[in-house]
């Protein structure tokens, strides 16, 4: 089906999806990976293993800038076992923009960017031969200064990561690793403050987080000298990492098959590769197999994790409660590459309150560190700590609601966003409104409480997306996707299929296709998935349907559109089309062989309804005065979901998004030491909460529909993870009785915080 | 003819103007409009932008219809995670 004859509705008339009676829509059903999963049978990254298969291992850069000057491989091609090893010049050349710098992330050229950086590879018949032959690897290398912090590499005489990296964005007199400028906004920010009864102008910083993800990467490549291959691997999106292999090998796109595995966590890291073409490149020079985990270590030091931030956020208020101006500089650190998401940070940064004066500056900065990759929403909760921070002190001096005041300044359908165009349908008021009638807001605290709120905001993604839905001859249907399932979605889409066929759940049976079995589908990645591969599930089912009303039309000797559809059976559309008995689905299925072939619904397009989306969280928060130790003592999600499909999981993408903001808040941070290495590469010292830090966390779905998808489906993904950083912090700063600016509020900063109140 | 709203970090590049005003039926179109009245913007474009058109944000579909009374913003190229 062509989007052509798909219409996302506008205006203020009633929506397709609202107010239907659903049956299977907006039930949570077990999973059908669930039994996989529990089991042990479902099949992840490393899970997979071919005859004759080696073992990889990568040699990677112990400095954190560094030019190569000779790689020795001599001593580890001697090594019994060990059947070839890699560097740069065995990749593609002539690569230019981001391939050529995914090329470089992937295997270093000349020179060595950041602690990590991968510089060879060996293959050997055991994955301890790989290791020991990696060791045997001799780079002499020339030690370069370096620069891991946001703003020093700003600072005049900071040493340059690469000249020539900045976009036409840039204005001139800026530091070289200033590589994106953005600035936007509106009306008059001097102005809007002059108007103002109070003013409150902070600073504010973010250490780099990583998604935490517990499956490392890991993938199985089969390459012959013939440039044809196979590669199984763990991602958030294989068609992509088809495109990117294919350039990095310098082969043909079709040549490569990709099938995506089972997949333990993403947010955001797995959407590009890091050693996916490093296997490919090795098992193209030995002909046989290759299979490449990586360490929690390597995954640390050498994939994705987010940008750093360096922020100045000035807001103006009058007494009662209305914002007069808003103005923030955003600087974001993302590696060694051009891609944080400074202008992302920008845009989402005021885009929940309505203010008629705004400024907003973003800078995209690169350092000796690894090259950032997406985290959920990536650049927003950031942008909300600063923002909504500096929002919740001005409510306390002026002494005014946190919730009436975000009320009073809310975005609605209409408002012009802080980005530019107006608001289609939103629900952020029903958020606030939500959080203002829960139990949890009224609620008292104890001694040494504090209470924090925020709003959150995200645009969520279409994205090419095809589908393929083929019905079996007993009625049941087969759904294709190429979405790799990160959160329940297989679930979402069965109960989409479900729905629009009207035949049970379990007769739903979702595979995630590989890349020779549908057209490119965009990764799974901004919240995209249940928007527009559910979207086009609807459309595939429809399409079989129409063809199964077809052929009870043909049966009847009746036009087609004298047949429609209801609870799985063909019937006349009414009393003029004849008298004819419902002619259910699998009667219709077991005969298509000789009424015209196999049935299948098709749907391919870029679906680009894709609508906005809201949340606000409540946060208590309990600060030991002795130890700078914070407890999360309750916490309450209220999200706009549009429609959910499996409520269930729509809870539980709320409470993944707050538990890993808890940890982004209290205690995940990057340490690099003074020689630019990364010192807590391990999760013993880089802490993610456990179950026993995290209080049970509520939720509240609230529905205000997405005109531009069938059922009024709005990604839930990513959304919950920007109000959790400002959320919490404004709750920590309530319960310390002084205000926290720099994340994560570790004990040690606690304490920092709280001596330098008390004057020491 | 169609009015394209800049961000106001693209104004320098445009003479100042907040907007340029183009014949255009569809999104692809319109940049290829914006290109030719403002050659400026061309590297900013090409790198990769967004388009919201009565609100609904266009992450990148050229074929995508717009009308002359259209509010059309030009915005960074949206990505997520």
């Amino acid at each position: 089906m062509a989007l052509d004859e798909y219409k996302p509705q506008t205006g203020k008339a009633m929506l397709e999806g609202e107010g239907r009676s659903f049956k299977q829509v907006g039930t949570s059903p077990d999973r059908p990976d669930g039994v996989d999963k529990v089991t042990g049978r479902a099949r992840f990254g490393a899970d997979v293993t071919a005859p004759g298969m080696l073992h990889a291992a990568i040699v990677r850069s112990p400095h954190a800038h560094a030019r190569i000057l000779k790689i020795d491989t001599s001593a580890a091609e001697a090594l019994d076992g060990v059947k070839a090893v890699v560097t740069r010049a065995d990749f593609a050349t002539g690569l230019t923009g981001e391939m050529w710098n995914i090329l470089e992330n992937v295997m270093a050229d000349k020179t060595a960017l950041y602690d990590g950086h991968a510089v060879a590879a060996v293959a050997a018949t055991s994955a301890l031969i790989a290791r020991d032959a990696a060791k045997l690897v001799k780079v002499e290398y020339e030690v370069l200064p370096h620069v891991t912090d946001v703003d020093a590499a700003m600072a005049t005489g900071a040493p340059v990561i690469r000249e020539g990296a900045a976009d036409a964005s840039v204005p001139p007199g800026l530091h070289p690793n200033v590589v994106r400028y953005h600035e936007s906004g509106r009306g008059d920010v001097e102005a809007g403050f002059a108007e103002a009864d109070l003013v409150i102008e902070d600073h504010f910083r973010t250490e780099a987080t990583h998604q935490g993800y517990i499956e490392p990467h890991a993938c199985l490549a089969q390459m012959g000298g013939d440039g044809k291959g196979e590669l199984w691997c763990c991602t958030q999106g294989h068609w992509n990492v088809q495109k990117i292999c294919a350039a990095l090998l310098g082969t043909e796109q079709s040549a490569l098959r990709v099938t995506a595995s089972e997949i333990g966590g993403g947010f955001g890291g797995k959407t590009t590769v890091f050693i996916e073409p490093v296997a490919l490149a090795l098992s193209r020079k030995t002909s046989r197999p290759v299979k490449l985990v990586m360490s929690r270590s390597e995954v640390f030091r050498a994939t994705g994790p987010t940008a750093s931030t360096s922020m100045d956020v000035k807001v103006g208020m009058k007494k009662d409660g209305t914002i007069t101006a808003m103005q923030g500089t955003f600087r974001l650190q993302g590696g060694a590459f051009p891609g944080a998401p400074a202008d992302m940070t920008a845009m989402c940064a005021f885009a929940p309150y309505n203010v008629a004066n705004l400024k907003q500056v973003g800078y995209d900065v690169m350092s000796n560190r690894p090259k950032q990759a997406a985290y959920r929403a990536p650049g927003s909760p950031m942008a909300a700590f600063a923002t909504e921070s500096v929002i919740d002190e001005l409510c306390n001096q002026l002494g005014l609601d946190p919730i009436e005041v975000r009320l009073k300044n809310a975005s609605r359908e209409g408002t012009r966003a802080s980005y530019g165009p107006k608001f289609q349908r939103i629900g952020l008021v029903e958020t606030l409104e939500a959080a203002k009638a829960h139990p949890h807001y009224s609620a008292p605290l104890k001694p040494g409480q504090g209470r924090g709120v925020s709003c959150g905001f995200w645009f969520n993604f279409g994205g090419e997306t095809s589908v393929s839905l083929a019905l079996s001859e007993d009625g049941s249907a087969q759904l294709m996707v190429g979405t790799p399932d990160i959160g329940g979605s297989r679930a979402s889409m069965a109960l989409m299929a479900a729905e629009e066929l009207g035949i049970p759940y379990e007769n739903v049976r979702v595979t995630i296709a590989d890349t020779a079995s549908l057209g490119y589908n965009e990764v799974s990645h901004g919240s995209r998935v249940t928007y527009a591969s559910g979207l086009a599930t609807i459309q595939a089912a429809r399409d079989a349907v129409r063809k199964l009303c077809g052929r009870a039309a043909a049966k009847w000797g009746i036009p087609e559109d004298a047949v429609k559809w209801e609870n799985g059976c063909a019937v006349p559309s009414g009393p003029n089309a004849g008298d004819f008995d419902p002619l259910p689905i699998a009667e219709i299925t077991a005969s298509m062989g000789a009424t015209g072939g196999p049935i299948v619904g098709h749907f391919e397009a870029t679906p680009e309804g894709a609508g906005v989306s809201f949340a606000t969280h409540i946060v208590d928060a309990e600060v030991d005065p002795e130890t700078g130790k914070t407890a999360v003592v309750r916490y309450t999600v209220v999200q706009d979901a549009g429609k959910a499909i499996h409520p269930t999981y729509v809870e539980g993408q709320f409470q993944g998004g707050a538990a890993q903001g808890i940890g982004w808040a209290l205690n995940e941070e990057y340490i690099y030491g003074e020689d630019g290495r990364l010192q807590n590469a391990v999760f013993l010292d880089y802490r993610i909460p456990v179950a026993s830090d995290l209080p049970m966390i509520d939720t509240v779905i609230v529905e205000v529909p997405n005109p531009g998808h069938p059922y009024g489906v709005r990604g839930v993904g990513e959304t919950s993870i920007c109000p959790p950083l400002a959320a919490i912090a404004n709750a920590v700063s309530a319960a310390a009785g002084v205000r926290l600016h720099e994340l994560p509020m570790s004990p040690p900063r606690i304490l920092e915080a709280l001596e330098r109140q008390r004057g020491g | 003819m169609v009015e394209v709203h800049l961000w106001s970090g693209l104004r320098a590049r445009a003479g100042g103007r907040e907007s340029i005003e183009v014949e255009a039926e569809t999104v692809g179109e319109m940049l290829d409009a914006l290109v030719e009245a403002c050659p400026e913007l061309e590297e900013i474009i090409d790198g990769g932008v967004s388009v919201a058109v009565d609100g609904r944000v266009i992450a990148s579909t050229r074929t995508e219809p717009v009308k002359p009374n259209s509010e059309v913003y030009l915005m960074q190229r949206i990505k997520g995670g």
